[in-house]
């Protein structure tokens, strides 16, 4: 019988670490992928985040280095000056790309920096035990929003994909979401454009993923991935922004 | 050949000669002609392109967003093998310590100038060397540590910070350049060198691409119970061996000295003229200059005559002081003065001081 799917090369067989139902695992495979199909793995450099993604290398199969919180775009930006002909991507989350990052977002992307950046937004900062994220929704409650997101003492969830796309140095942003299969693979497909788009010299691409954290949503698995449907696509919503 | 550099001057073009292919920095005085230096003389710095192959030294300048983001990218640099640098002053030096302990955990080779100014907080631009703690003690969190020098002339800064390249290489660590905003803005000629570098700038660790090898991981991040006291255990051993080999010093009229004044930087060369008039004038004065403050020499302390007294000079309220007392281990008088916050020790309270212990 013909094999039709199979583990990338890219990813180890290794146990997963991530939570039931988490959507980091889907979207280190979708990485994965893309660099299978690109074939690509022998030039990839990944940077990974401060966060629940911190030992995404234990799982991806090529080259990665560390950044300390928030500074994974300016460790990038270096690793692709001195390696031009290499393929280097970012892997962070809001807390870390849309908070404490903000500055080294704005900037490397406002430079043009020819990099590749997966944006993972579960609304949430996940290993610390659910805190308030620069994107968690009005109303959303977290263990430093108890009664929920409230507009005058938290402000309002951060749209720094629209606010980037305001940028001449920024190439590609879209919004995706893991909240289905058919989601799920334009999920890849915008991943893939994204690397394809540094592969062409292009400039800074971006792509945000709406992924879900049923442990600090306080929801089932199957009721996170409604919640992104019903709830977080609309403050969110899906598409390319550039 | 001989040309007029002011010592900021001098460490950029230093740098350049030792083959630095990575600089970031983020504009603050007392260093500023340092980045300006950079961009001016970095090869192919317009195209931010470094092109590492066969041993083309061409380099990538940025001019980064903050400090924060100057270390940052000093740190993937490296990490991508680069010889990568980074310079500021003070204030931009306490901002960057995150980086530089991540820097230090990871095993990373890098350089890093501080031409200290006056503080705490903004404090003012004038020389100081209030920094010798944070630049000695592991000036982040962990326990880690720089090599750290400190050059007195122009001409030294020029050639520490192409002996700094060769450490952070050899021993996998950063190196801190440490001087002050007298060092940085005086100008002396310079004999500059055509030395080779020392080191091998093969490296098998380095991030490039999997092609034909495993995947390197560059990491400071140790979960698994044991692993991070191990990582810790391998950067100590590291220390221990460049705490043998790497202390740097130089001494002047030790073996008559009744005083020894013991000075680094900028406040060594005042230390120099009090002494050549003390001297001139019968007093047996002697001078310890360390010039690695990490490693600290102890070796020069351990002098014989039990009379010879010490007396520190800084350019603030007695930091090195503490290795100075470490070193002596209470077995001589350690006397002390020191000025901060903009005020440096004279030549002249030198010798009034001096005379005062003799």
């Amino acid at each position: 019988m013909e094999k039709i799917f199979k583990r990338c090369q890219s990813l180890y067989d290794v146990p997963t670490h991530y939570c039931p139902g988490c959507g980091h695992g889907i979207a280190h495979r979708l990485v994965a992928e893309v660099v299978d199909e690109l074939d690509i793995r022998e030039k990839t450099i990944g940077i990974a985040p401060v966060g629940c993604a911190v030992v995404a290398y234990d799982y991806w199969n090529f080259d990665c280095s560390e950044a300390a919180h928030g500074r994974a775009l300016a460790v990038a930006t270096a690793i692709k000056r001195v390696h031009p002909q290499n393929v280097v991507f970012t892997y962070q989350g809001d807390g870390d790309l849309a908070a404490i990052g903000t500055n080294e977002t704005i900037h490397a992307a406002n430079r043009g920096e020819n990099l590749s950046v997966v944006f993972i937004n579960n609304a949430v900062y996940g290993m610390t035990g659910g805190q308030l994220a620069p994107t968690t929704l009005l109303g959303q409650k977290t263990s430093t929003s108890i009664e929920g997101r409230e507009k005058k003492a938290h402000g309002y969830p951060l749209k720094i994909s629209e606010m980037l796309a305001l940028l001449p140095g920024v190439c590609y942003i879209e919004r995706v979401s893991l909240q289905s299969p058919p989601e799920v693979l334009k999920a890849k497909r915008a991943i893939k454009q994204a690397f394809e788009n540094q592969i062409n010299n292009l400039g800074f691409s971006l792509v945000e993923i709406l992924s879900p954290c049923p442990t600090y949503w306080g929801l089932s698995p199957k009721e996170s991935l409604d919640w992104i449907r019903d709830v977080m696509q609309k403050e969110f919503p899906l598409g390319r922004i550039k | 050949m001989k040309i007029l550099l002011s010592g900021n001057e001098a460490i950029a073009q230093g740098a350049i000669q030792a083959g630095c292919s990575f600089y970031a920095g983020y504009p603050i005085t007392p260093q500023n002609e340092i980045i300006a230096y950079m961009a001016k003389h970095m090869p192919s710095s317009r195209t931010g392109v470094c092109r590492t192959g066969k041993g083309q030294s061409q380099g990538v300048f940025i001019q980064a967003e903050s400090e924060l983001a100057a270390i940052n990218m000093v740190y993937g640099a490296s990490a991508a093998g680069a010889r990568a640098m980074t310079s500021s002053s003070s204030p931009g030096i306490s901002l960057m310590q995150e980086g530089i302990s991540y820097i230090a955990g990871s095993q990373l080779p890098a350089v890093i100038v501080n031409i200290m100014r006056g503080g705490p907080g903004l404090g003012n631009i004038a020389p100081a060397q209030s920094d010798y703690f944070q630049a000695t003690r592991s000036g982040g969190h962990g326990d880690y540590h720089l090599i750290v020098l400190a050059p007195a002339c122009v001409q030294e800064a020029y050639d520490l910070t192409q002996t700094g390249f060769d450490l952070a290489d050899r021993y996998r660590v950063p190196v801190m350049i440490l001087g002050d905003g007298i060092l940085g803005q005086m100008m002396e000629p310079v004999q500059l060198s055509t030395k080779k570098i020392k080191v091998s700038l093969a490296k098998s660790w380095a991030l490039d691409g999997c092609q034909g090898r495993k995947p390197n991981i560059i990491k400071s991040f140790f979960l698994r119970e044991g692993a991070l006291e191990d990582a810790n255990l391998k950067l100590q051993k590291n220390y221990a061996i460049i705490q043998q080999k790497e202390t740097r010093y130089e001494g002047l009229f030790l073996s008559d000295a009744k005083v020894i004044l013991v000075a680094y930087g900028t406040m060594a060369r005042i230390a120099k003229s009090a002494i050549s008039q003390l001297r001139s004038a019968g007093k047996k004065i002697g001078l310890i200059r360390p010039i690695s403050l990490w490693p600290f020499p102890q070796q020069p302390f351990s002098i014989k005559n039990s009379r010879v007294k010490y007396l520190v000079l800084e350019m603030s309220y007695g930091q090195m002081l503490e290795d100075v007392r470490l070193a002596v281990g209470g077995r001589r008088e350690v006397e002390f003065l020191g000025r901060s916050g903009g005020g440096v020790p004279s030549e002249e309270q030198i010798i009034n001081k001096v005379k005062k212990i003799l």
